[in-house]
């Protein structure tokens, strides 16, 4: 086995990250931490993480479909690459997918929505990047749902993202929205990302290029994992206050 | 530069993911010392938190065949976590294996939940180990008295219990990494 690589992953850049406390998503009221976390400077444990084989690990791309039947809906492909905040290609590393189906409900026994679900939909796939870094799955497009964060609350349509990337300090959990979403600019869980350039960031776009003719609408969803830094064995120990003096959260 | 994606709730409904075998580390044929770890997580309102994903992922011992140092686990309907995997033993210090610092046995932890815009992330230690005092993240912690957050302790033979509370007068020391 190759010595594990321990060069530190970079910091966040102020904005672009959600804060734990976020007046406008009710749910963190009671259970956002009220002490700021304590920067560490990062050893093995953050340095390298949990690599998933997958023979052990199968992939499942396509959703749209269970051997007795295909979901209802609109059919699309999702395709997009994986890199770093260096640009280069983060290969053989797994995602997991969940989302409510094309109605908007959840097959999961706490979403009590009056729609109807959908027997022959999965509800949940995993993919693994190629070699460039590039995966690809087939789904449905998720519908809306109501919630009841506040009045007349609804989620946009959105695909939930899990992704672990070559470190424990990588590990990445989002969502990805549909471009041209009417209720984006309601959604309390997109609008606690306090840069509106990060936010858009996590819209996929159409591409008619990627559709299949006469079979599935076709979006790109890039994703960008922390970068190593630049620094091997940087031990750096500078407060987490000092990388944030650009934070500007007063609007949100 | 491209910049990190931005990080978003897991929500209530991740169980779609979720896999009872998970928790179970030592599932690949693992041997060695074997424990189990649990605790409860709250929230700022004492109420047990039954809808989280607990996550840990552990440097020692080594990633093998038998062995991935990885495990998820849901907490329950009563907000307990609870992992079986094999104990770890001291680390190289965040300079590496070139560095003169040594880390304490230790899991790093990750819960994700509706509620939490992105991850929070701190670590399990084990009550009597050797190496609390010098190790490098523990004695960042101040006040010292916060340091038992990450203490787990022995509450049965091999199985080793640490609770969690988001928020509120004991609240569980949380890591910026």
């Amino acid at each position: 086995m190759s010595a594990p690589n321990l060069t530190p992953f970079r910091p966040e850049i102020a904005g672009t990250q959600p804060d734990y406390a976020a007046n406008i998503y009710g749910s963190t009221a009671l259970r956002a931490p009220r002490h700021a976390p304590v920067r560490i400077a990062q050893s093995i444990t953050e340095t390298t993480g949990p690599q998933f084989r997958q023979d052990r690990y199968p992939g499942n791309p396509d959703i749209s479909k269970v051997p007795t039947g295909e979901a209802q809906g609109q059919r699309i492909v999702v395709e997009g690459h994986v890199r770093d905040e260096d640009g280069k290609p983060v290969p053989h590393t797994m995602i997991e997918l969940w989302q409510a189906n094309s109605c908007g409900r959840y097959h999961h026994e706490g979403d009590q929505h009056d729609a109807p679900l959908d027997q022959h939909f999965q509800g949940s796939g995993r993919v693994f990047t190629n070699a460039e870094g590039k995966y690809r799955y087939t789904t449905i497009k998720p519908g809306a749902y109501p919630w009841r964060n506040h009045h007349n609350a609804w989620r946009p349509n959105h695909i939930h993202y899990s992704l672990f990337g070559p470190g424990f300090a990588t590990r990445l959990i989002t969502q990805m929205y549909f471009e041209g979403d009417p209720l984006l600019k309601y959604d309390p869980i997109y609008n606690c990302i306090p840069d509106e350039a990060a936010r858009t960031r996590l819209v996929a776009s159409f591409e008619l290029g990627l559709t299949e003719p006469e079979w599935a609408l076709g979006y790109r969803f890039d994703i960008i994992l922390r970068g190593r830094s630049a620094t091997p064995f940087e031990n750096d120990q500078t407060p987490a206050h000092a990388h944030a003096h650009a934070h500007d959260h007063g609007n949100h | 530069m491209p910049i990190a994606t931005s990080s978003q709730t897991i929500g209530p409904y991740w169980h779609l993911l979720h896999d009872k075998a998970w928790s179970d580390l030592t599932r690949f044929g693992a041997t060695g010392d074997i424990i189990h770890i649990t605790g409860t997580i709250t929230d700022g309102g004492g109420n047990l938190i039954t809808d989280a994903c607990v996550e840990i992922w552990q440097a020692s011992p080594p990633v093998s065949e038998t062995f991935e140092g990885f495990g998820r686990a849901a907490t329950n309907a009563e907000g307990r976590y609870t992992f079986k995997t094999l104990r770890p033993t001291p680390l190289p210090g965040p300079n590496g294996p070139a560095g003169n610092s040594q880390q304490a046995p230790h899991i790093a932890l990750t819960i994700l939940a509706r509620g939490l815009t992105k991850a929070l992330t701190t670590r399990i230690y084990f009550h009597g180990d050797p190496g609390h005092e010098t190790d490098p993240v523990l004695s960042l912690i101040e006040p010292q008295t916060r340091r038992a957050t990450l203490i787990a302790r022995e509450t049965k033979p091999s199985v080793w219990t640490l609770d969690i509370q988001l928020q509120g007068a004991n609240e569980t020391v949380f890591l910026e990494i």
